[in-house]
Parts: C-alpha cells; sequence; structure tokens
C-alpha cells in the first residue's frame, strides 16, 4: 500500500486519540503479544468485516500507528445483555479490549469508582475529548413525562445522552433497545422509550441491533473504524452492511433442508435430530438480516438455530411486535435471491408480518418441493 | 448531620442509587432506590405463554437464564405439564453453570476492587507473592516470573497516562488492608477470571445456542436435540466439551476462588460485625430431580435463629408501594398477592435535574415484597443458612470448613463478610454438584433416553380457558417467582417477584426497611466524600436492578381506569 494512505490512516485515527500516548501496537509489545498473535487478530478483524484477506497488512499497519481511542459507555434502559455480551469477546478479548486497545473511560458495570467520582470520570473525558470519543448506548431512552422513567445521578437519562452523544465524534447505539427502543419499546410502550436516534436527532449513530449484540460486530465496527477512519457503510436502519447485509435464510447452514421442503414438525422429532428446517416452529431467519449464521457466537461455538431453535428476528426493528407470536411461521416467504437487501425487501417483510399472517406472496421458486404454508394447520 | 448520595453505585447490573446520613462517622440511616423502569410486565399482556420466557429472559442480561427458567415453570405450573427428565437435566446444568460462572465475576469484577487496591500491587515483591499464592493453593500460576509479567502489564497501563475504567476510585482508602503482595495476586486473578468466564459459559453456547440470552427453553422442555447419530444433536463430542467445561469452572472454584475468598476475607473480618440487615431469609430451593425433589433445599429462617426452617408458602408473598412509585387499588399500607397484583406506575419524585429524593414520600420504582409482613433476604447467604439450619450434608460440610479457617462461628456469617463468603460457598457447591448433573444425563441418553420435549400440551388449543400457575426458582441473586395467569392462550396477568426486588425494596406501609437500607445502618464510614464501604455492603448482596423493577398486571390497570372514570 502507498505511505499516502498510511499516512492518511494517521491523520484520521489522530482525531480521535489523546495525544503523547503510545500506539495499540507499542502497547500490546509492552504487554508481551507477539507480532505473530497480532497479525493474527487482524486477520480475524479483516474477516469480521467482510474485507478481503488482501486487507489484513492494512488493518495491521492501522492499527500499529492509532492510539488507544477514547470511549464511554452508556447504560440507559437495558438488561446488561450487551456489556455481558462485550465481556464474552474472544478476538480481542475484553481484557485486551479495556487494557489495550481502548481507553473505557466511563462504564458503569465494571469501572472502580462510583458516585460524584464516576460523575467526574464522564465529565473530565466528554470535555477534554470533545468530538474525539467514540460514546457507546446501550439500552432505550425513556421520553415520556420528561424521561422520569430513567435517571442517573439526578439527571434524565435523555439528558445524558443529549450532552454525550452529541459531543461524541459518533455514537454506537449497541444492542436491539438502542438502535430502535427494543422491548421497551414494544406495544404498549408504557415509558415511551426510543432508540438513540429518536432521542438524539443530528447525532452520527451506527446500529448494532441484537438481542444481544454480537461482540464480533461491536469489535469490527470499532476497527473498521481504526482502520479508515470512517464509520462503516450502513443499511437505511443504520445497521453496517458488512454484518447486517445478509438474511439470515440466505446463510442459513438448514437452507438445504428448507429448499428441500424438510422441516422439523415437533421437538425432538427426527426432523429435529437430524437438522431440518426449523421455518414451521416459527423461524424468522427469512425477515431478519443478521450474520449469525457465518459469525455466531461465543467464539463461534453456536447460534440459535444450529441448537435447535428457531430464529427470533432480533436485529430487525420493532421485532418484538412486528415477528411475534415466536412460535408462529411466518407467512409465504417467497423465494428472493441473496441480492435483496434489507432496503429493499426487509421493511416490507416486516410490516407484513406485523400486519396479518395472511400475506399471500409468490410461492418459493426456488423450492422445489411442497409449500411448508399448506402443510401447517396453524394458520 | 450529612446525607451522603452514591449515584451510580457503579459495578452492579442496573441503576441504584443509595442516600445515607452519617453521625459519627456511622451510617445511621439510609435509603435504596432504583431509578429506572420499563414496565415489561405490562407488555406481556395478551402475548402468547409459550413465549413469555423469551420476554423475561430480558428482566437482565447477566442474570440471563434465570426469568427463562422461572417463566417456563410458572407455564408448565399453570397447564400441569411435567417435563422429560432429560431436559430437566439440561435446565440444571444450565442453572448451575450460570450461578457459578456469575459468582465468580460478581467476586472479582463486581465486588473485588472493594476489597483490593490495584495499585499497592504495583509495589508487592513478585517472589514474595509467588510464596503466598503458593502456600494457599495448588493453582499453577504462581511463578514469580508470572506475578512479575502481571505487575509489568499494570504498570505499563499506569505509565500510559490512561486509566479507563481503573480511574478516579478509592485508591489509598484507608479501609483497604491487603498487603501489596495480596493485592497484585488479587489484580492476577481478576485478569485470569476475566478469560475465564468466557470459556466455562461456552456450556450455554452448546447447550442453548449461546449467552448471553440462550435461546433454547421450551414450555415443555428445551430446544436441544438428544441423537448421539447426529452432528445436529447433543452428541458425544458435545456431552465431553461440556464434561472438560464444568471440570475448568470446578477448578478454578476450588483452586483460585476460594483460596483467594479466604485469603483476603481474613484480612477484613472487622466486615463479619457490620451489613447484618434484616435477620429473615428465605429460599426457595432448586435443582429438581425426575421426581420433583430439590437438591437445595427450601425454607425461612427469621430473626437469625437458625434452630428454626420455616416451610415457605408462596401464599404469604405480597407487595407494597407506599414508598415506591406507583399507585395500589387496594388502597394504602395493602400488600397484593403476585396473582392479584394490580399497580399502575406513578413517578411522583423530584423533577430531574436533582440533588435528593423525598425520602419521607416514594422514592423508587422497586415496589417491597413482604413475606408474611417482614422484610426477607434473599441470596447465596438466604440459602446457605437455609441449607446449613436444615442439615444439608454437602452444605454443611462446606460450611464448616470454611468457619473453621477463618476461625470465627456460625453468627459472622449475619454480615457483609457472610453474604460475600456465602456466595463462595455457593459456588463451590453449585460447581461440584452440576458435573452429577451432566453424569445423570449421559446415563439416560446411553439407555436411549433422547426426549427433551413433552409436545401433548404444545399446542395452545389443548389448554383450559382459563389457568394460572407460579414457577420458583433459585437465581444467582436469590429467590425468584414468576406468577402467571393465561386466559383464552393468552396472558392475562404476569407478575415476577425477583431478588433484587426484595433486597433492595423500600420501605413498607410499616415503615420496616428493605434489607439493603437495614445492612447500611451502623456501617462505618472512614470518608464521607469516598463511602468505599457502602459499596462494600451493597455489592455484598450483588445487586441486579434491571431484574428488580417491573410491574405489573395489567389488568389492574384496566381496574385503576375503572375507578377513575
Amino acid at each position: 500500500m502507498s505511505s499516502n494512505k498510511s499516512s492518511n490512516v494517521s491523520e484520521k485515527t489522530e482525531q480521535i486519540s489523546g495525544k503523547q500516548e503510545f500506539s495499540i501496537g507499542e502497547i500490546l509489545k509492552k504487554r508481551g503479544v507477539s507480532r505473530r498473535d497480532f497479525l493474527k487478530f487482524c486477520s480475524a478483524m479483516t474477516a469480521a468485516m467482510s474485507l478481503p484477506a488482501s486487507f489484513a497488512p492494512t488493518v495491521a499497519q492501522a492499527l500499529d500507528e492509532v492510539k488507544r481511542p477514547t470511549l464511554v459507555w452508556l447504560n440507559f434502559q437495558d438488561c446488561t445483555g450487551d456489556s455481558e455480551a462485550l465481556l464474552r469477546a474472544a478476538n480481542p478479548t475484553v481484557g485486551e479490549l479495556i487494557l489495550d486497545i481502548l481507553s473505557v473511560d466511563y462504564h458503569e458495570t465494571i469501572m472502580a469508582a462510583a458516585g460524584h467520582q464516576a460523575d467526574e470520570a464522564l465529565e473530565s473525558t466528554i470535555t477534554k475529548y470533545k468530538g474525539k470519543y467514540i460514546c457507546v448506548v446501550e439500552g432505550s431512552i425513556s421520553m415520556k413525562d420528561g424521561g422520569v422513567y430513567g435517571c442517573t445521578s439526578g439527571k434524565t437519562h435523555l439528558e445524558i445522552a443529549r450532552r454525550v452523544c452529541g459531543s461524541a465524534f459518533a455514537t454506537i447505539a449497541i444492542g436491539t433497545c438502542a438502535a430502535y427502543g427494543g422491548i421497551a419499546a414494544a406495544i404498549p410502550n408504557p415509558t415511551g422509550a426510543v432508540g438513540v436516534r429518536d432521542a438524539v436527532p443530528g447525532a452520527t449513530i451506527i446500529n448494532l441491533p441484537g438481542c444481544p449484540c454480537n461482540a464480533d460486530n461491536l469489535t469490527a465496527t470499532v476497527v473498521h473504524y481504526l482502520v479508515f477512519g470512517k464509520i462503516p457503510a450502513l443499511d437505511s436502519h443504520g445497521r453496517p452492511l458488512f454484518a447486517y447485509g445478509k438474511r439470515i435464510h440466505d446463510n442459513c447452514e438448514r437452507r438445504p433442508h428448507f429448499d428441500a421442503g424438510q422441516y422439523v414438525e415437533i421437538w425432538g422429532d427426527e426432523g429435529h435430530r437430524k437438522g431440518f428446517c426449523l421455518y414451521k416452529m416459527g423461524c424468522k431467519g427469512p425477515a431478519t438480516f443478521h450474520n449469525c449464521p457465518t459469525q455466531r457466537y461465543n467464539e463461534k461455538t453456536s447460534w440459535p438455530v444450529a441448537a435447535g431453535h428457531p430464529c427470533a428476528g432480533c436485529s430487525e426493528p420493532q421485532f418484538w411486535d412486528a415477528m411475534g407470536p415466536m412460535y408462529k411461521r411466518l407467512p409465504n416467504v417467497p423465494g428472493f435471491g441473496i441480492e435483496h437487501t434489507a432496503d429493499k425487501i426487509g421493511l416490507g417483510m416486516a410490516v407484513g408480518v406485523g400486519a396479518a399472517f395472511a400475506v399471500h406472496g409468490a410461492i418459493s421458486a426456488l423450492r422445489k418441493d411442497k409449500d411448508p404454508a399448506e402443510k401447517t394447520k396453524e394458520d | 448531620m450529612a446525607k451522603i448520595v452514591v449515584d451510580p453505585i457503579t459495578r452492579i447490573e442496573g441503576h441504584l442509587r443509595i442516600e445515607a446520613e452519617v453521625t459519627g462517622g456511622k451510617i445511621i440511616d439510609a435509603w435504596s432506590s432504583a431509578t429506572m423502569f420499563r414496565g415489561i410486565e405490562k407488555i406481556l399482556k395478551g402475548r402468547d405463554p409459550r413465549d413469555a420466557w423469551y420476554w423475561t429472559q430480558r428482566f437482565c442480561g447477566v442474570c440471563t437464564t434465570v426469568h427463562s427458567i422461572a417463566s417456563v415453570r410458572a407455564v408448565e405450573n399453570a397447564l400441569k405439564i411435567k417435563i422429560p427428565p432429560n431436559a430437566e437435566l439440561i435446565r440444571n446444568i444450565i442453572i448451575g453453570t450460570q450461578n457459578v460462572q456469575d459468582h465468580v465475576i460478581h467476586f472479582y469484577h463486581l465486588h473485588a476492587l472493594d476489597w483490593v487496591d490495584i495499585t499497592s500491587g504495583l509495589k508487592a515483591d513478585p517472589t514474595a507473592t509467588s510464596k503466598l499464592a503458593a502456600s494457599i493453593s495448588e493453582w499453577p500460576n504462581n511463578s514469580a516470573t508470572y506475578f512479575k509479567a502481571v505487575q509489568d502489564k499494570v504498570k505499563a497501563f499506569v505509565a500510559s497516562g490512561r486509566l479507563g475504567p481503573f480511574a478516579n476510585a478509592y485508591w489509598g482508602h484507608p479501609a483497604y488492608k491487603l498487603p501489596p503482595e495480596a493485592n497484585l495476586m488479587a489484580t492476577a486473578h481478576y485478569l485470569e477470571a476475566l478469560e475465564w468466564q468466557k470459556d466455562v459459559i461456552k456450556i450455554h453456547a452448546i447447550l442453548g445456542s449461546k449467552n448471553p440470552h440462550p435461546q433454547t427453553f421450551l414450555v415443555g422442555g428445551m430446544a436441544i436435540p438428544i441423537d448421539p447419530d447426529s452432528q445436529n444433536a447433543l452428541n458425544a463430542d458435545k456431552l465431553i466439551e461440556i464434561k472438560r467445561l464444568l471440570k475448568k469452572a470446578q477448578d478454578f472454584v476450588e483452586k483460585v476462588y476460594i483460596p483467594d475468598l479466604l485469603a483476603v476475607a481474613s484480612f477484613y473480618k472487622d466486615w463479619a460485625a457490620i451489613g447484618g440487615g434484616v435477620g429473615n431469609y428465605m429460599c426457595y430451593g432448586d435443582f429438581p430431580d425426575a421426581s420433583g425433589n430439590m437438591w437445595f433445599p427450601s425454607g425461612a429462617i427469621l430473626n437469625k435463629d437458625l434452630s428454626k426452617v420455616l416451610k415457605v408458602d408462596q401464599g404469604k408473598i405480597a407487595e407494597y408501594v407506599d414508598h415506591s412509585w406507583f399507585e395500589n387499588s387496594a388502597g394504602t399500607g395493602k400488600g397484593l398477592h403476585p396473582f392479584d397484583g394490580e399497580t399502575e406506575v406513578r413517578y411522583t419524585g423530584p423533577t430531574p435535574p436533582y440533588k435528593n429524593l423525598d425520602t419521607n414520600a416514594k422514592y423508587s420504582f422497586v415496589k417491597s415484597p413482604r413475606y408474611d409482613e417482614k422484610a426477607m433476604e434473599v441470596g447465596p447467604l438466604a440459602r446457605v443458612l437455609v441449607a446449613y439450619a436444615s442439615g444439608h450434608k454437602e452444605t454443611k460440610a462446606v460450611v464448616d470448613l470454611v468457619l473453621s479457617k477463618l476461625g470465627v462461628g456460625a453468627a459472622a456469617l449475619f454480615s457483609t463478610l457472610g453474604r460475600t463468603a456465602a456466595r463462595g460457598i455457593d459456588c463451590l457447591l453449585n460447581a461440584q454438584q452440576t458435573p452429577k448433573f451432566l453424569d445423570e444425563l449421559i446415563n439416560n441418553i446411553s439407555k436411549g433416553d433422547y426426549r427433551i420435549h413433552a409436545n401433548e400440551k404444545w399446542d395452545p388449543s389443548s389448554w383450559p380457558a382459563e389457568a394460572s400457575g407460579y414457577g420458583m426458582h433459585e437465581a444467582p441473586r436469590g429467590g425468584l417467582g414468576h406468577w402467571i395467569k393465561i386466559k383464552d392462550q393468552k396472558i392475562l396477568n404476569y407478575q415476577a417477584v425477583v431478588p433484587s426486588t426484595w433486597n433492595a425494596s423500600p420501605r413498607d406501609a410499616k415503615g420496616q426497611r428493605g434489607p439493603y437500607e437495614a445492612a447500611l445502618v451502623g456501617t462505618p464510614i472512614a470518608d464521607p466524600n469516598k463511602p468505599l464501604e457502602i459499596l462494600r455492603t451493597i455489592h455484598s448482596f450483588d445487586p441486579c436492578l434491571a431484574c428488580a423493577v417491573h410491574v405489573l398486571d395489567a389488568n389492574g390497570n384496566e381496574m385503576v381506569k375503572v375507578k377513575v372514570s
């Protein structure tokens, strides 16, 4: 790569880091991480970002030069599931993220300081690194009754979000609650819960939905940003295409069974034991854009469909209302190809699901066998 | 008289605020307030009862299995479904793993920094640290080289000038008592535990697709199929991996957590006389076998009297809202059983931004559950005390060992230190018992029993028009109950009374303090500006506030509306 490119990267990354600090590469060396392990990590990140392997040296070079960017993590109307997901991060691990790669200056679940000392840590960070820090928001934000349903340190989450996200370089809305309001925003939405995008209009926001978000998608987003100095390409729901650009159904390891008309009919039946398609048990994979089948969870150990349970559609906006009930099968799934993106069909699909279970579309042209819709009595 | 406020209480799940009055270097009164509310039970109304486990799982992403368990048990109780033995065993393995992993994270990552001064460890002699570690455990990572490397890493981190999550803490506070070597050893294990927890929890991923929020529970059983002849089901390959991970879990608890706990506790024995709390303890029991008998016994203890264990009757539970931001159509001073709970959120606190809450009025989004009108503590301490007082063999052996190692009597358990020690005891018991559930499962499979789900009542058309039931579970943080009413195949009413609701509850109609509040009274405060001691006692309960704050039954919502109009 050209030297021009590398100086460009370091210039961009300088924007988000403090001055006179060790670079990530230097810190890793001090921590005894071998060059070989570092390059392995860079290759993994390259893959997670859906980049060609030839980009690995670019990733390595950028990380060599970048200083630890400042990150503040805000917990609002949440269950802490996304923070727990962060604890399961493997590549890099949470220890490496906290000690080597980022400077996590505020995160209520892990930070040592409490009370006004915690407040001071947040204040000094957002003042000192104004416009340069990354903000991560976990949980929805209550808008009803002046936001009294979510307060920290006597201040509403709405006020905190507007101040902290408003001065951030970018905000990552982690999990479906922060992205779209999530469970608290499900009908009848008792607290007027919304996602960050609706609470802080105008802020630069990357949505990483999922319930919880896959930690690999968070680290890949951060690394994407460090490497390219800009946020990744997003779909109309604000989700990075590298992680949410394809439907679960199109990457699913059980797709051949769908196409062959082989379905699980009863929990524990032969089809269930042999890994047949879970469509009839309510799988929302055909309407869900997420990289679960390829990225999987807990160091690629498994993901819901692989473990025998249908996809719940958790990365789609308003999935709690639009996708339910969980075990009700989707209306006729047309056989659109993998070239379609969420922007073209995802929204229409979700709305259709929410509106009724009587959508009659074209029957799969790809499926050569029987139509499961006609075989299911729950219609 | 100074009123101190700690908000946010960090290193917990959720949003908790403590206000305390300090006189003469001691807390004389305290108030516990939860400041976040979502209303998930209200959202549940009218939905499919078979989905409830997935919704209620989102009460909490830390104790990420517990509401699923309580929920499927409640629906199964309502519909009179008996699940296959393998499903019960898989649930027991998931429960045991959750308890072990959660307790270790609590000790090292949420609680340790109340006792361990990381900065002091920079002054430690690695050789002396090595000797200390070898003297308390056979854990292999104990060389001087190892501790020197950890120390160098921390030094390099500090030298970077960016302390991240360790900035602005109470380092150097006079209440820290550990020598530098013990601090360095604990710091090393803080980092090791961070790696360990993400490995052992893969048990949940194998059995239930992922963690947090495993997606595998079903009303009637579990969704992970069993078939030794399939690569898409629980087979020998996956079972042996679970066995390996359970061994790894047990090793760490036996050789790192428990020795560290005893070492740290020996420097803080004064905390065996602080933080006693309400003195009433309740445990629902858990780990049912195929006949429904619980491995961990249920019971209640009143006024710290270990000579009597009372039978728990869920009918005696009632929730009060006299100091909570809810209304209750039954009227002031009246509690309601969870089946009949009818509460409406009504925030009457100060307009934010505020400095203080009006603690004479309503001051929390947590309700006040009471058992037979008494405030009860739930959690590992309650579990261990009930089992100990019931003569539970395994528990008694471990408790007696811990007490003798620390050179204290059973009365020391009624304290902040006792609560922290009980969590370690509970963790060890879970770590040693869970592999036995796996052995039983393997034994069943080898006999050809692959059943994981009772199908008869899966189709809602097979249900009665109306049904009601409850499900109990001993979660890491204590006794958890879900109550459900089903009508015409839909949820009519859903209530959860969770461990942190019991423990974090504000005052009730009689003015009785909740367990956090009671435990803080009498706690010494060396520096009101740095109330480290408050964190010690509050963290000893392992608060989980997203769970604790809940409503409600939308039935009541309608009744309130009717009354108003």
